[in-house]
């Protein structure tokens, strides 16, 4: 790697310096900025690392198909659940990835809305990011059902059995969350690439390549028009995806929140799973990010000052999140209700009371050393601290789902939730979905928002002032 | 720089977005008339069975009665399919040497049953009852349609779920009388109407009179406040839409 020593030692020279470092680190034009972006993808060649995490993943996703392939065979009976516990890993691995999805919205459109120069860098991953978790998010609502071929029952279309869907129900508003979600998501990180596919057809020397960049350019010219009308319908869509980052998981905890259920009957989970999808959101930015920047060199544009950010923003979550789980062991006692007791009183000292206490110890707990300036400073550290809190959120859903169900109000109905091997090939097989599709868009498309880097260059802010002038 | 797409590329780009809408459109709308054609739902399409046995022969030239067959439909959920004995009590004195009826002598010869292919076959998850239609005011003809002219036997309706839903939802459509008051000289009006393949319903031109108690009463329309069908529906007691819409009145 070329730029290995130069930004190693800028690197250094960050954590040394007092006060907050730059979203760009100084030495960079307008010209080094599109290049060391295009190069990346265009002029790099294929390494035996990147081949090697992709074949690993790639590995999981066919232990996904396997794992699928038998379900379609057997049904779910493969899987752990049964009565009383119906809802198993799949309404878990939904509600995990879902949640994932958010940090990507909530940067590219709610940072973008308040004018948060800082989101440049990271927001084109994390568009993707939201888009690939929300794919496989998508994986479990519809191989949940047993029989997938006859999924688009979901939707309402005049269908010849004379009868809609059911609209009272949570689940479907689920189905208008999510769709939406994608299809905005989609929308959002595509008109976002336009000016960046065109700087691709333009640099890329393969013909084929060119074509294909030029054909998802769809003429982008760059003239002042182009820029105008991009610019509105660019702040029209954020404007579109904002709510989203509200809605769909508060859509998602309905899911739980709608039912009578003790453990799920509570009116705090809609703000408690939109702050713990951000938390486990940006868990997974920073997971992503800190190898990124470090193996392709970018730390100049992703840099001390974006995991700085990120760790405050999964510290203040990760706080409303404890919020949340206080709060739901308060309103146990002070409801008076016996059941709701009994299942706070099941989750802290029942069989599966190592799920809350680990669930307690990676989200509440650990994450506080967030707090430490130094911490956040040094990637390492913030990685490890990313992925138990990302192990953190997997447990909370594993609590809500599988301990609220497995002791409701009648004794004789009680039972235990084990998964089977079948549950985590597909839960392992939606990691590696991810990262596979992480792995192809990091040498396909570029990473980093190239003209939205431009304007953070102090050339661009003097011809602006110019400009103005 | 070169241009790497022809002008047209242009044109192309336009027409695409139009082009795909009115794809995309399409292939639905496609899809949802290919599910309710015959292709999918066999309506009108006659099988094959071991004998080509001529409902409109039967029916229409010899007059016999449905329930000379199908027994249980009054009384049963199910309709009934006869037995060879019930053929062989004509056709051991009529058409005895006829090839065609072999298959039937010679069910009645090994005591093997004849196996037909059902033509109005509701799919397994569909709990349905005949006598309860018959009963309420159904007539035959509502559902299986005009048998009386059917050389060979197909489904005349698409047995999809919107087709009984929609009766279902508004069932006064389609009742009508057991007896109506008999007229000499229109041998129809003899016996019950349910069985009646030519029943018509109330008209302004063709008026249906039935008895209530001592008296008669007559009808000039089908539904409406004074209809027929919304008459019978009351002193049948044929339950409210929500109830027969109910899930679990079709799926137990």
């Amino acid at each position: 790697m070329e730029h290995a020593p130069e930004t190693k030692s800028s690197e250094t020279m960050e954590r040394l310096l007092p006060g907050q470092s730059p979203v760009l680190l100084p030495g960079h034009t307008l010209e080094t900025i599109t290049d060391k972006i295009v190069s990346i993808v265009l002029r790099r060649p294929v390494t035996l690392g990147w081949v090697g995490g992709f074949a690993f993943f790639f590995g999981l996703l066919n232990l996904m198909l396997l794992a699928m392939a038998w379900l379609f065979i057997r049904g779910t009976g493969i899987w752990g659940i049964n009565v009383p516990v119906g809802w198993g890993f799949a309404i878990v691995n939904f509600v995990w990835w879902v949640g994932i999805g958010h940090a990507g919205t909530l940067i590219s459109a709610i940072l973008l809305l308040v004018k948060q120069g800082w989101r440049n860098s990271i927001n084109r991953f994390a568009e993707a990011m939201t888009l690939f978790a929300v794919a496989c998010a998508g994986v479990f609502p519809l191989i949940h059902t047993g029989r997938p071929w006859l999924a688009y029952w979901l939707f309402p279309y005049p269908n010849t059995m004379g009868v809609w869907p059911q609209f009272r129900s949570p689940l479907l508003w689920d189905v208008f969350a999510v769709s939406t979600y994608a299809t905005i998501s989609a929308l959002f990180w595509f008109v976002g690439l336009l000016p960046d596919l065109a700087t691709f057809r333009d640099a890329a020397t393969n013909p084929v390549a060119k074509r294909i960049y030029g054909l998802l350019a769809m003429g982008w010219r760059g003239s002042a028009r182009h820029w105008k009308r991009y610019e509105s319908a660019y702040v029209l869509l954020a404007g579109l995806a904002a709510p989203l980052v509200l809605s769909v998981h508060t859509v998602v905890s309905f899911d739980f929140a709608i039912s009578i259920i003790p453990g799920w009957h509570t009116t705090v989970f809609p703000p408690y799973f939109v702050a713990g999808a951000i938390y486990s959101g940006f868990a997974m930015v920073l997971v992503l990010a800190i190898p990124i920047r470090h193996f392709y060199g970018v730390q100049d544009m992703m840099t001390m000052r974006h995991l700085d950010n990120a760790a405050k923003v999964m510290l203040g979550t990760g706080l409303i999140v404890a919020y949340g789980y206080s709060m739901e062991a308060f309103y146990a006692y002070y409801s008076g209700s016996l059941y709701e007791w009994f299942v706070l009183k099941n989750r802290m000292m029942g069989p599966l009371a190592w799920s809350y206490w680990c669930l307690i110890i990676f989200n509440v707990l650990i994450p506080q050393v967030l707090w430490i300036r130094k911490v956040r400073l040094y990637p390492p550290a913030l990685f490890c601290t990313s992925v138990v809190i990302l192990f953190g959120m997997w447990l909370e859903r594993f609590v809500i789902v599988v301990t609220s169900l497995h002791r409701d109000f009648l004794p004789s109905s009680w039972g235990m939730y084990v998964a089977t091997k079948w549950d985590y090939m597909t839960y392992l097989g939606t990691l590696g979905l991810f990262f596979c599709a992480m792995f192809l868009f990091i040498r396909l498309m570029p990473m980093i928002t190239i003209f939205e880097m431009r304007l953070l260059v102090p050339q661009s802010k003097l011809s602006e002032e110019a400009a103005h002038d | 720089m070169a241009q790497i797409f022809h002008r047209s590329a242009n044109s192309i780009a336009k027409a695409s977005i139009l082009g795909g809408l009115i794809l995309v459109v399409g292939l639905l709308w496609a899809a949802l008339q290919l599910q309710r054609s015959p292709y999918f739902t066999y309506a009108g399409v006659a099988r094959p069975q071991p004998v080509p046995f001529p409902h409109q022969h039967h029916v229409a030239g010899l007059g016999i009665d449905c329930r000379y067959c199908h027994t249980t439909v009054e009384v049963s959920g199910f309709a009934g399919i006869p037995p060879t004995r019930t053929c062989m009590n004509c056709h051991s004195q009529i058409w005895t040497a006829a090839p065609m009826l072999e298959p039937v002598r010679e069910s009645l010869r090994t005591g093997k049953s004849l196996v037909w292919t059902r033509a109005n076959d509701l799919p397994d998850f569909v709990y349905f009852d005949h006598s309860i239609h018959v009963n309420k005011g159904v007539g035959c003809n509502t559902c299986h349609g005009r048998v009386d002219q059917m050389p060979l036997m197909y489904n005349q309706a698409s047995l999809q779920m919107e087709w009984c839903l929609n009766c279902h939802r508004d069932p006064a459509k389609n009742l009508r009388p057991h007896y109506v008051k008999e007229d000499p000289k229109n041998p129809a009006t003899m016996g019950d109407q349910i069985f009646n393949m030519a029943y018509q319903e109330p008209s302004d031109s063709h008026p249906v009179t039935i008895r209530e108690g001592n008296t008669y009463k007559t009808f000039t329309s089908q539904t409406g406040p004074d209809g027929l069908g919304t008459y019978l529906a009351a002193v049948n007691h044929v339950r409210s839409p929500r109830d027969i819409t109910s899930c679990n009145t079709c799926h137990r």
